[in-house]
């Protein structure tokens, strides 16, 4: 499935234009690099695309249709601080199935391992808990991946393992995928192309 | 080796110890409720041969101007400040969530309108509005229950109101409705349990509220009818006695009335430490 942002504007009220008149699209199986200095509204790009804001311009389609808000939505963002995305009242097994259950072949991939479940979130790493985000954003419904500084708060170690696991799966299953990234050596490796901000939009 | 694991076992870390006087609290404050409402209600009845006696072995708490034996009377009246304490304080949790909830989950007016009354009855000194709504009621026991339930609730739903905002706009409430999953379900499964300390610890710090409230209504006369064994008219009544060097008639009431209020303070801290996860190793 490809989506498509098509001409795409956004603004908190009172406030001028973050970005305007953004089109992008990405075919299925492409991992693109988004990129352009803080506060130039990528998060807030990533945010619409899946669908936790509403564009104030324009519109996003999936296979050249308008995504339903209800039900599982199929691009699915993974956030920066994995310890705010986890509920801090619930075990890890409950965080972990809440949208769907992951095989055990998965959660091997992503080094989740079974001790971990009857944690709560705060006796866990960044690192593990991020594992079970991924995990989490990873169901059958899932179309489109977007990783909004997935493992900037990582370690290398992990950061590698978590990256791996996720191309493996994103290859696998012929998904796209959008990398928000500062390590420029980072996206180099991962993504086929990268996107620029700062060139696509119009700021005013 | 073996006797290593085993001592381990036998002892207690410091969650049981609590979990272990928690419930030994509990279960004095519930005898101390089933005591008051099955005592003979003949031990209070009036005998004029045993009148003013100071504390004995026979009557621990001392005798009354009547020969009322004062450790029952004050067991009684106890039970029923526990039991108005407990409906008072329920009814505000309740008044409290009800209005929390509303204010932060149907819409900008919803929230104005809940948070002037909010100010509103938290700019009125409690014990004044009390007073009113227990004298608008026609005083007794309904009026102070009435009084109590309608005056202790700002504070909490304050409070409710500003945790179920913050959870509603957490990224993991985000992400569970982009998980497809209804309003309903994340009500019930993210927001309440945040909600479910916050009800429990409030219902318990509102309980020592309601109950000295309750006896500080009565002492000034505007609460409970004089007749019933309540703490605040066993207080008022023995104020004319005190200065005749009578001074068991207050001081046992009103030490058991601190002891019971403290008590209850103290299982809700007790209750809020256990049920936080991230004091679970504690």
């Amino acid at each position: 499935m490809k989506i498509e942002a098509k001409n795409l504007g956004f603004r908190y009220d009172g406030y001028p234009w973050l970005f305007r008149n953004v089109d992008l699209t990405i075919q299925p199986g492409e991992i693109v690099g988004l990129k352009a200095p803080s506060g130039y509204g990528k998060t807030s790009l990533c945010k619409i695309l899946a669908g936790y804001e509403k564009p104030v311009e324009g519109e996003v389609l999936l296979n050249g249709e308008p995504i339903n808000s209800k039900g599982f939505h199929p691009v699915q963002l993974i956030f920066q601080h994995p310890e705010k995305a986890v509920n801090p009242r619930w075990k890890m097994d409950k965080v972990l199935n809440e949208g769907w259950r992951p095989d055990q072949s998965l959660l091997d991939l992503l080094g989740i391992e079974k001790e971990w479940m009857t944690r709560w979130p705060n006796e866990l790493s960044g690192g593990e808990l991020q594992r079970f985000c991924v995990a989490r954003a990873l169901g059958p419904d899932t179309k489109f991946l977007i990783a909004d500084e997935m493992t900037t708060m990582l370690d290398a170690i992990t950061q590698a393992q978590i990256w791996h696991a996720v191309l493996e799966i994103v290859r696998e299953r012929n998904m796209g995928m959008i990398v928000v990234s500062h390590e420029e050596k980072l996206v180099q490796r991962l993504c086929h192309r990268v996107i620029n901000l700062d060139e696509i939009t119009s700021r005013m | 080796m073996r006797q290593a694991i085993q001592t381990d076992r036998l002892a207690l870390n410091r969650r049981h110890w609590m979990i272990f006087f928690t419930i030994f609290a509990a279960v004095f404050l519930a005898l101390v409720v089933i005591g008051g409402t099955f005592l003979n209600p003949e031990r209070i009845a009036t005998n004029f041969q045993e009148k003013n006696l100071a504390p004995s072995l026979h009557h621990l708490f001392g005798t009354d101007w009547l020969g009322r034996d004062m450790f029952s009377r004050t067991v009684m009246g106890l039970s029923l400040s526990i039991k108005v304490g407990l409906i008072g304080a329920i009814g505000s949790t309740f008044i409290a969530v009800s209005l929390g909830m509303i204010a932060a989950t149907m819409g900008k007016a919803a929230d104005r309108i809940v948070s002037w009354l909010i100010d509103l009855f938290l700019s009125v000194p409690h014990l004044v509005a009390l007073i009113l709504i227990a004298f608008t009621l026609g005083g007794g026991f309904k009026g102070v229950v009435f009084g109590l339930m309608l005056t202790h609730w700002p504070s909490l739903a304050r409070v409710i109101r500003a945790e179920v905002m913050q959870v509603r706009s957490s990224e993991y409430v985000k992400i569970s409705k982009r998980m497809g999953k209804s309003s309903v379900w994340i009500a019930a499964h993210h927001i309440f349990p945040h909600l479910l300390p916050q009800m429990i610890i409030g219902f318990l710090l509102l309980f020592p509220h309601v109950i000295l409230h309750e006896a500080a209504v009565t002492f000034i006369g505007l609460g409970l009818s004089p007749h019933e064994p309540a703490i605040g008219v066993i207080l008022s009544e023995s104020m004319k006695y005190l200065s005749s060097g009578m001074w068991w008639l207050a001081f046992f009431p009103g030490l058991s009335l601190l002891l019971i209020v403290r008590i209850f303070d103290w299982v809700g801290e007790n209750i809020r430490i256990l049920a936080d996860p991230t004091k679970a190793h504690e």
